[in-house]
């Protein structure tokens, strides 16, 4: 398995990437714009790709993901994508009749240049029906990228300051996350007691329920007047820089909302500043509900620290994650010692070296716009205890035979994780049983007869 | 099952129903790709490779995803650099099961995806600098036996020319270093993709190799046949027990080394007549080397693929050897065929898969009593619905004339007729050489065959004829079962195989049963749904 990776690491200087730890842009668009009620996402290119992202979402959340296309050809390519798009938008609503368009770009009407507002404002759309668009060239960022530009384009073209004061209520973008754990950061507010606007969310879209009947547009997502309405909210919590703070600075801009940035909500600490920024914001008391979930988590961390101390760890994923993750991973006392993530930004190399630092680590390897051959030799020359990431982390944790569990974007080899939360109290524990399991399964697997177990 | 006349009218009617919610010019365009089977009209014309039209939802790809990850992305020993952003690489890394193992010592890629990543400088500045480098990289990393480079959309129009950078390549490093310009917008589909491959796996790898002599008896290649899940392993299980020679396979668990062999076959099969057909036909024009149009699909038609092969060849022993094979092979089949039929008899299907299994996988679903009703292709061509005697009058429109034909002459030192005339003559009209019958000449009256299936006609269809499971990709899976029909990804094969081959045929049939008497299927309805549960609120004459 993946015999061709040498351990030593030579210096490589072209930039190209082997066996990535990202993809582009699109297909976080893609994912964002599922989680508008009654959208029909549009790919402004040639079919290869919505198809390849459709396929790619399928596979990670088992559902059917809707989405069409301009299909170019190379006459389009070359004199534009006009005509493309707007059939497209004809045939789509007559079609398929959804609420709203929502179409983003590749890195081929990217490359030529199309000019989409004007495109859309020529089309013929339907009374009543909206077409929105965000520019999400492939060639730049990655698919988290992809997320927040489309989801800053819902606040472009539909966010409306129209009340004079505020309403006591809170816009919640909460990044490139599954629909388990938009479920779970809308019950901690809902516990809160606190009024509310997720966008975008895929819950009720991309984990609808099997009825015997295929609903083009599922019952989730946010609605056109939810959306709309995000412009009279007191507040706007973006939960993961990478994927939501382009969103909210925008709305700040537009509608004077005040952006509070913060970290996903993964791990305690990280849930606490969601849960005390909320509180803050709207005076709300944290509820016994969730003070009593917090010391579940806090009794379970404590029972079980045993299981985690010291383990060195490799994690790698989207930058919102692999941060919060990583400071959870610290606080039950494990020790990443390579951290990495595709996404290209300086950012994360900072905030993650901020937080080793912060608890005396020393010496470990981060770094942004990595691949998962930097993070094999990586392994290679300093081994770990275990690997996090996607599932192309499989090969990997079977070429060095390290323990493997996987979080994030995407898994295409496990079901049911995207139901599950991996953010709030709930979610960490729900890591932490996966971590101690995947940990304890090795120690069972590998531990001579005589060492063998029965109370861990 | 052939419907009657009145039937057929039926459906005809019922299908310009299904049309009337199409805006008018498309609904003229959707109409020329459907065709209601109809015996009675004689040879029945469809409408194939022609553009998609935007905004319906098409269950196509691209000619990158047709030349990088169908052809080329299964030669195992090559490194496959795709030259742009890094979606298309990401895509087409691992998510096509063909399958690949390598002897101690010899490299195996193909669990790496290699990508230049292209950023907004190269594609204000070009990006040949960067593909250069990673070239250096990856042959001085990896030592592959040969390199591809794959263009993707933004690469044409940047003006990358990738030609070159081979070239230099090439010269540098003495192994093949070959460029593909297939970017995404090429032609209409993945069907434009397999032929830029096969035109350059053609003039640059096939028949590279200084050997004039194949290495044993019965040389055959298998062309267009990408081993998912093991498939082509199956096939040549039984190949091998028979005595044949497999030179090489195209491109499942494929290799540099093999291909370079190829042009020593005596015979070339052909499995999926799309992708491959062109270098079938090459091969044939330089090095007289016959095609027979196999299908290892279903018991049934690989018995008679065998026996069509041994008939080829003629030798006695071998016809000998074919049948004692074949017997011995149905003996442990058959019964537990039987078994399976027992519980999926009198169901119906349909089998949408991309530009050949829509066809191969009919005669497999009868074998176990399953009658297909709709049947089609994403991207096949003329030839493939109606037979290669349609050819010649396949028009080529603006969006296809651009991918490149290319002619290859006779090779005067290596041509040569490899089963004397008068045998070619006396045994063409019995098999399929040269010689491809397509998918409609096999369908019954009253069935439909969609070409470019989108996702409203797959609806309306299902509305219509009620088929008890329908084979086709991932992106229709859930949307099927999501209305409580069982589905079959006839692409992936849910990650089971092998299909093809005789024990194929069994997993097969066990798959789809499973599909059927899962138990899941009966919790759809919640109990309360049939049952009331309220207490008291039926009472008997009111408070």
């Amino acid at each position: 398995m993946l015999d061709a990776t040498p351990k030593e690491i030579t210096d490589r200087k072209s930039g190209g990437m082997i066996n990535p730890a990202k993809t582009c842009q699109p297909i976080g668009a893609m994912y964002a714009a599922l989680g508008i009620h009654s959208c029909l996402p549009h790919s402004h290119g040639s079919q290869g790709c919505c198809s390849y992202h459709r396929m790619h979402l399928t596979r990670h959340f088992r559902d059917p993901i809707m989405a069409t296309t301009s299909s170019f050809t190379e006459g389009a390519s070359v004199f534009g994508g006009g005509a493309n798009l707007k059939t497209a938008i004809k045939n789509v609503f007559n079609v398929y009749n959804p609420e709203v368009m929502a179409v983003h770009t590749t890195c081929l009407s990217e490359t030529i240049g199309d000019d989409l507002p004007t495109i859309i404002k020529s089309a013929d759309v339907p009374e009543g029906k909206l077409v929105i668009h965000a520019n999400t060239p492939s060639y730049a960022g990655s698919h988290v990228t992809g997320f927040s530009n489309m989801t800053k384009g819902m606040v472009q073209y539909l966010s409306e300051a129209t009340e004079e004061t505020k309403k006591q209520q809170a816009n919640i973008i909460p990044g490139f996350v599954n629909p388990g754990d938009m479920r779970e950061i809308k019950r901690i507010t809902e516990a809160m007691d606190i009024e509310y606007i997720m966008f975008p969310d895929t819950s009720g879209v991309v984990d609808s329920p099997m009825t015997g009947k295929h609903e083009m547009f599922p019952k989730g997502g946010t609605t056109i007047s939810q959306l709309k309405d995000t412009g009279n909210s007191k507040a706007t919590y973006a939960l993961g820089s990478y994927a939501s703070a382009d969103a909210a600075y925008h709305l700040e801009r537009k509608c004077k909302i005040e952006p509070i940035v913060l970290k996903t909500p993964i791990g305690i600490k990280a849930t606490d500043e969601y849960v005390m920024a909320l509180s803050n914001k709207f005076s709300k008391e944290i509820p016994k509900s969730l003070e009593e979930e917090r010391g579940q988590l806090v009794d379970i961390m404590t029972d079980t620290h045993f299981h985690f101390h010291g383990k060195r760890v490799a994690v790698f994923g989207d930058p919102d994650i692999v941060i919060a993750l990583t400071e959870y991973l610290l606080s039950l006392g494990m020790t990443p010692v390579h951290v990495l993530t595709g996404t290209p930004g300086k950012k994360f190399e900072e905030e993650v070296k901020e937080i080793l630092a912060a608890a005396g680590i020393e010496g470990s390897n981060v770094k942004a716009a990595g691949d998962l051959f930097t993070l094999q030799q990586w392994i290679k020359n300093q081994p770990v205890d275990l690997l996090i990431g996607n599932t192309y982390g499989k090969y990997i944790a079977r070429a060095e035979d390290v323990p493997f569990f996987r979080v994030g974007f995407p898994i295409l080899d496990r079901s049911v994780h995207s139901y599950m939360p991996i953010v709030g109290y709930k979610g960490a524990m729900r890591l932490l049983e996966m971590i101690s399991n995947a940990l304890l399964e090795r120690q069972d697997r590998d531990a001579a007869e005589e060492d063998f177990e029965l109370v861990m | 099952m052939a419907l009657s006349k009145h039937e057929i009218e039926k459906r005809k009617k019922a299908l310009e129903k299904i049309l009337e919610a199409y805006p008018a010019k498309t609904k003229k365009n959707r109409r020329s790709h459907i065709v209601v089977r109809d015996t009675s009209e004689g040879a029945q014309e469809i409408t194939a490779n022609t553009r998609t039209l935007p905004g319906i939802m098409t269950n196509r790809g691209c000619a990158f995803a047709g030349c990088k990850g169908v052809v080329l992305g299964p030669i195992k020993d090559m490194a496959h650099i795709v030259h742009g952003p890094i979606g298309c690489s990401y895509y087409a890394w691992g998510t096509r099961r063909n399958k690949a193992k390598t002897a101690e010592g010899e490299v195996n890629l193909i669990n790496y995806a290699f990508s230049t990543d292209m950023q907004e400088s190269d594609v204000v500045f070009g990006g040949e600098k960067k593909l250069i480098a990673m070239i250096d990289e990856v042959v001085e990393t990896m030592k592959p036996k040969a390199v591809t480079i794959t263009a993707t959309c933004p690469v044409g129009l940047i003006g990358d020319d990738i030609g070159s950078v081979a070239k230099a390549a090439e010269k540098k490093y003495g192994i093949p270093v070959m460029s593909f310009n297939c970017e995404g917008y090429k032609g209409v589909s993945q069907s434009a993709g397999h032929h830029i491959a096969n035109n350059v796996l053609m003039q640059r790898i096939i028949g590279s190799s200084d050997l004039e002599e194949p290495a044993g008896k019965y040389a055959i290649n298998i062309l267009g046949e990408y081993n998912i899940g093991g498939d082509s392993w199956e096939i040549e299980r039984v190949l091998k027990d028979i005595g044949y020679h497999v030179v090489s396979v195209m491109t499942g668990d494929g290799s540099y080394e093999q291909l370079k062999d190829a042009h020593t076959a005596e015979l070339n099969l052909v499995q999926c007549h799309r992708s491959i057909n062109y270098i079938a036909e090459m091969l044939e024009e330089k090095y007289g080397t016959p095609w027979l149009k196999v299908n290892f699909i279903g018991v049934q038609s690989t018995a008679q693929s065998l026996r069509d092969m041994a008939l080829y060849f003629g030798d006695p022993a071998l016809i000998q050897k074919t049948e004692e094979v074949i017997a011995k092979e149905l003996a442990q089949v058959e019964v537990v065929m039987e078994q399976y039929k027992k519980l999926c008899e009198g169901k119906t299907a349909f089998c949408f898969v991309g530009g050949s299994r829509g066809h191969h996988y009919q005669g497999l679903f009868k074998e176990i009593g399953i009658d297909t009703v709709l049947a089609g292709y994403e991207f096949a061509h003329r030839d493939d619905y109606e037979g290669r005697e349609v050819i010649p009058n396949i028009k080529m429109d603006a969006d296809n004339k651009n991918i490149e034909e290319i002619k290859v002459t006779k090779d005067e030192k290596r041509y040569k007729l490899k089963i004397p005339k008068e045998r070619l003559e006396e045994i063409k009209d019995k098999i399929p050489l040269s010689y491809y019958n397509g998918m409609i000449k096999d369908m019954d009256d009253g069935t439909f065959i969609v070409d470019d299936l989108n996702h409203y006609e797959t609806e309306e269809f299902i509305k219509l004829l009620k088929p008890d499971i329908l084979a086709s990709g991932i992106k229709d899976k859930y949307v099927i079962q999501k209305m409580g029909i069982p589905s079959k990804q006839l692409h992936s094969y849910d990650y089971s195989g092998p299909y093809a081959g005789f024990k194929g045929a069994v997993k097969f049939a066990e798959d789809v049963t499973m599909g059927f008497t899962s138990p899941t299927w009966n919790y759809i309805v919640p109990p309360w749904k049939s049952s009331p549960t309220l207490e008291g609120t039926v009472t008997e004459g009111g408070e």
